[in-house]
């Protein structure tokens, strides 16, 4: 049976394996989903909540690029400074530390990780269920802080701005605390799984490039997150009780803040990114039905970024006042630090070459990947660059820069993610054409909301900005316009997905040919994941034999 | 795509944005011609088998080894401009520049202390030395092509040499709180001449305006307009607004009704009588407004009917 060759649309019933009860139907009620165990379900109930939670940053986004229609608000606008500075705060907290960094490990990693490996479930089950409900606490901590009237500090908690400003600043932080607690237990978890449930035969260099990615992540996770974690309780002890760390007029430091702030949050940029790459380097080459180029190449430029990024968080804070010769080795290393990414992308279009490429949905985000993706990192030079950045910082530029490399990176990867594993997920397929439309709206607002934003930030329109001068107006409204864009396209890819969970249950158990574990297996897949121990027998993106759109093992 | 260029470092700056610029587009549209090529030209199609290449060490050390030659090229010209435009030349003249929720307060050579518009003198070398006396703010003067961070408890500093007359707009670029985006100011580079009279009578137009006209720019140049307004709104500080002769009631419960000497008072020592219903948030201006504006400033205010 492994010699069918068919496209991904027409599916077989030949010899078709009977199908059993999967692990959304495995067990039934509210509490059997609460109490579960199954790494399955816990990557579906992320995947929900960090949906929700990006509606509700998408919405903060769309508030503020609605307050910006205008630069010259009276006193009397209806979104006043006050609101307008809690709203960019409040989308850039949901966005990073409820949605981007758990996006792809804690929703697809958690699904995927073990029946990519061959595993029954992750190393720590218990631990695992642990970590969802404390990112749920962090997610009801941060709710109860929107509640009682919101922060304006920014989602980077500057001080002692931060340490002065009225509001539940403390609220706020201690529930990015514990936010930090459900990541680092996940990265504990991966890790385990990694170096102990990998399947017979399967040798580090035979995991899915999925694997490589997410386990560079679990690391920085595992070493950054508590420094952010106990910088922010340092920040609430000095809101508490006054104990001056960081605020000048208590005899602290504010500089020190912004190392301690950074040392997690630029390998947290990694955090985000990688597992986006991953996926990217999971889509290529299935949709190529190509072996993928530079196996160890993506592998070990994986761990790279994860070690380099470590030692370039002073790029954030090159006019910040710290000395001129730290600034001079960050900004190297930080040069440094590019080329994985870019060899990363030279190997995927390697990897394209002479493949034999379908365009399926998953291949239009990865597309939509690869060209915003590059968007992002050339801009990423500019900023680099010592004399060119302290004019480009804390501007328009940077924001444009980071939104392609975080929204345009990760989260189209994650969207491109969801649409490829969806039919593993809940055995449907949904609509090809809805689907393709929504990529490309997606794509073209992308660029009509963030391209404008370079043109002012190069003009030197600074960040944060309420009111602006006159001749900022006319890129301030072709960038909401943008925002309106893909704001339906998003809108369209989800209801898509959704609509498609009407459908039988008919999605085949492979569906892209992919030739990875996950695809040996039932869709969506029985409770325990494989009948048996699977044993490697191909390679993942071997297609020297041709992969069939059915499981090969029973 | 960028703004004007106001000194050598801007251009500088400008020719290695530019360079980089075209570096973008180079392999922007290296990457983005490849995928669409590969996309297009190697469609599916039944039946075909994809040849197994895994690695080609030849292109693997090229596509490393000449971007990584090309961005330490990139950091040497950056790091260049970067320590040319740290370090002010010894003959600069220092402006103390204080900034404080949402103003700017310079303090030139001659101990004038000037509100949000300042004059300098073209083609010298300018050195400011930034501090904060509350969070911190960012001291960006877009046309020069610096910035820097303001920091309390610490000096920074920024220099350039203005090479054109002009006004050039100065931008907080550190988030502040409230008004962080109103927070800016002017700085009006003028010739050597017109700089020292300035220093001495201010703008030669100042002795031809009436005092309430003066008052009107000490409103603005002294930051008052960032918490007074003069239409009635309230803001941090009451409005200016049909101040003058009427009844204030102060935190402490006494009143009075508000007078030439209550305004002189309110200006040079805020904190003395609070009135009902606000909190004090503003700095002692005694000795800091020339006379000329001060008297114009009490003028103003009476003009507010």
């Amino acid at each position: 049976m492994a010699d069918l060759i068919t496209s991904p649309h027409v599916g077989t019933t030949a010899s078709k394996p009977a199908r059993e009860v999967d692990y959304i139907e495995a067990t039934k009620g509210i509490w059997s989903w609460m109490s579960t165990v199954d790494h399955k379900r816990l990557g579906l109930m992320y995947l929900w909540a960090i949906i929700a939670n990006f509606i509700l940053g998408g919405v903060f986004a769309l508030l503020v690029r609605i307050t910006l229609l205008t630069g010259n608000h009276g006193d009397s606008y209806f979104i006043s400074a006050e609101l307008y500075n809690r709203f960019f705060t409040m989308h850039g907290i949901i966005m990073v530390f409820l949605v981007i960094i758990p996006s792809v490990p804690a929703a697809l990693g958690n699904f995927l990780l073990p029946l990519m490996l061959g595993a029954k479930d992750v190393a720590f089950p218990r631990l695992n269920l642990a970590s969802f409900w404390i990112y749920i606490t962090g997610l009801l901590m941060a709710a109860g802080a929107m509640f009682f009237g919101m922060v304006d500090t920014g989602w980077t908690f500057y001080t002692p701005y931060s340490s002065t400003t009225s509001g539940p600043v403390s609220l706020m932080a201690l529930a990015a605390f514990t936010l930090g607690f459900s990541s680092i237990f996940t990265g504990i978890n991966f890790v385990a799984t990694v170096h102990k449930l990998r399947a017979p035969g399967m040798t580090w260099f035979e995991m899915p490039l999925f694997v490589w990615g997410i386990y560079a992540t679990a690391l920085i996770q595992v070493l950054a997150t508590p420094v952010v974690g106990i910088t922010l309780a340092l920040l609430t002890i000095e809101r508490a009780w006054g104990i001056g760390v960081f605020d000048a007029s208590k005899g602290g430091d504010p500089v020190l803040f912004q190392h301690f702030f950074w040392f997690y949050s630029h390998p947290a940029v990694y955090i985000m990114i990688l597992p986006g790459m991953a996926i990217i380097s999971e889509i290529i080459p299935t949709f190529s039905q190509k072996t993928m180029f530079g196996y160890k190449a993506i592998g070990f430029s994986s761990v790279a970024i994860a070690l380099i990024g470590f030692l370039v968080w002073g790029h954030h804070m090159f006019p910040s006042g710290q000395s001129q010769l730290a600034s001079l080795v960050f900004s190297f290393l930080t040069f440094l630090v590019a080329i994985p990414s870019g060899i990363k992308v030279f190997n995927w279009l390697a990897t394209m070459w002479r493949g034999n490429i379908s365009l399926d949905t998953p291949m239009v985000w990865a597309v939509n990947f690869l060209l915003l993706f590059t968007i992002g990192g050339l801009t990423g030079i500019f900023l680099g660059a010592l004399s060119v950045d302290i004019h480009l910082h804390d501007t328009y530029f940077v924001i444009a820069h980071f939104h392609y490399v975080m929204m345009g990176g990760t989260i189209t990867a994650f969207i491109g993610g969801v649409h490829y594993w969806w039919p593993k997920m809940y055995g449907r397929m949904y609509n090809e054409k809805v689907a393709k439309v929504a990529a490309v709206l997606y794509f073209i607002g992308f660029n009509v909301l963030f391209l404008s934003q370079f043109v002012m930030g190069s003009n030197g329109m600074p960040r944060r900005y309420y009111n602006y001068l006159p001749e900022f107006q006319v890129w301030h409204i072709t960038s909401t316009v943008g925002s309106w864009i893909i704001g339906v396209g998003l809108f369209l890819a989800l209801f898509n997905l959704i609509a498609s969970l009407r459908k039988p249950k008919d999605a085949p158990d492979n569906p892209w040919k992919g030739t990875t574990l996950e695809w040996q297996t039932q869709s969506p897949p029985i409770e325990h994941n494989f009948h048996e121990q699977p044993v490697l027998t191909r390679a993942p993106y071997d297609y020297r034999t041709p992969v069939s759109m059915e499981r090969d093992l029973h | 795509m960028l703004p004007d260029q106001g000194s050598q470092h801007a251009r500088n700056v400008d020719l290695l944005f530019m360079a980089l610029f075209w570096l973008n587009v180079f392999f922007f549209v290296l990457v983005a011609g490849l995928t669409f090529y590969c996309v297009w030209a190697f469609k599916r199609r039944e039946g075909v088998k994809t040849p197994h290449t895994t690695h080609n060490l030849a292109l693997e050390l090229i596509w490393s080894i000449v971007p990584t030659i090309i961005v330490i090229g990139i950091f040497f010209w950056g790091a260049a401009g970067f320590l040319e435009s740290s370090v002010a030349p010894g003959d600069s003249m220092e402006i103390q520049v204080t900034a404080k929720k949402w103003n700017w307060t310079f303090t030139l050579p001659d101990g004038s202390i000037w509100g949000k518009r300042i004059n300098i003198p073209v083609n010298k070398n300018v050195k400011f030395v930034l501090t904060s006396n509350d969070v911190l703010h960012d001291f960006y003067v877009p046309t020069m092509r610096v910035k820097h961070d303001v920091i309390p408890n610490r000096y920074t500093e920024v220099w350039f040499k203005a090479e054109k007359v002009g006004e050039y707009h100065v931008a907080c670029a550190e988030y502040c709180g409230k008004s962080h985006s109103d927070m800016w100011a002017k700085i009006n580079v003028v010739s050597q001449e017109d700089f020292d009279k300035w220093l001495v009578n201010g703008p030669p137009e100042w002795d031809t305006m009436k005092p309430e006209e003066l008052g009107k720019i000490a409103y603005e140049a002294y930051g008052c307009v960032t918490c007074h307004s003069v239409d009635g709104a309230k803001n941090t500080g009451p409005s200016w607004k049909g101040l003058y002769g009427r009844t204030e009631k102060f935190s402490d419960g006494t009143s009075i009704v508000a007078d030439e000497a209550y305004i002189q008072e309110s200006i040079n020592y805020p904190g003395k009588r609070v009135v009902a219903g606000y909190e004090n948030q503003m700095p002692n201006f005694e000795g800091q407004i020339k006379p000329k504006l001060f008297t114009g400033l009490v003028a103003y205010i009476k003009s507010l009917k």
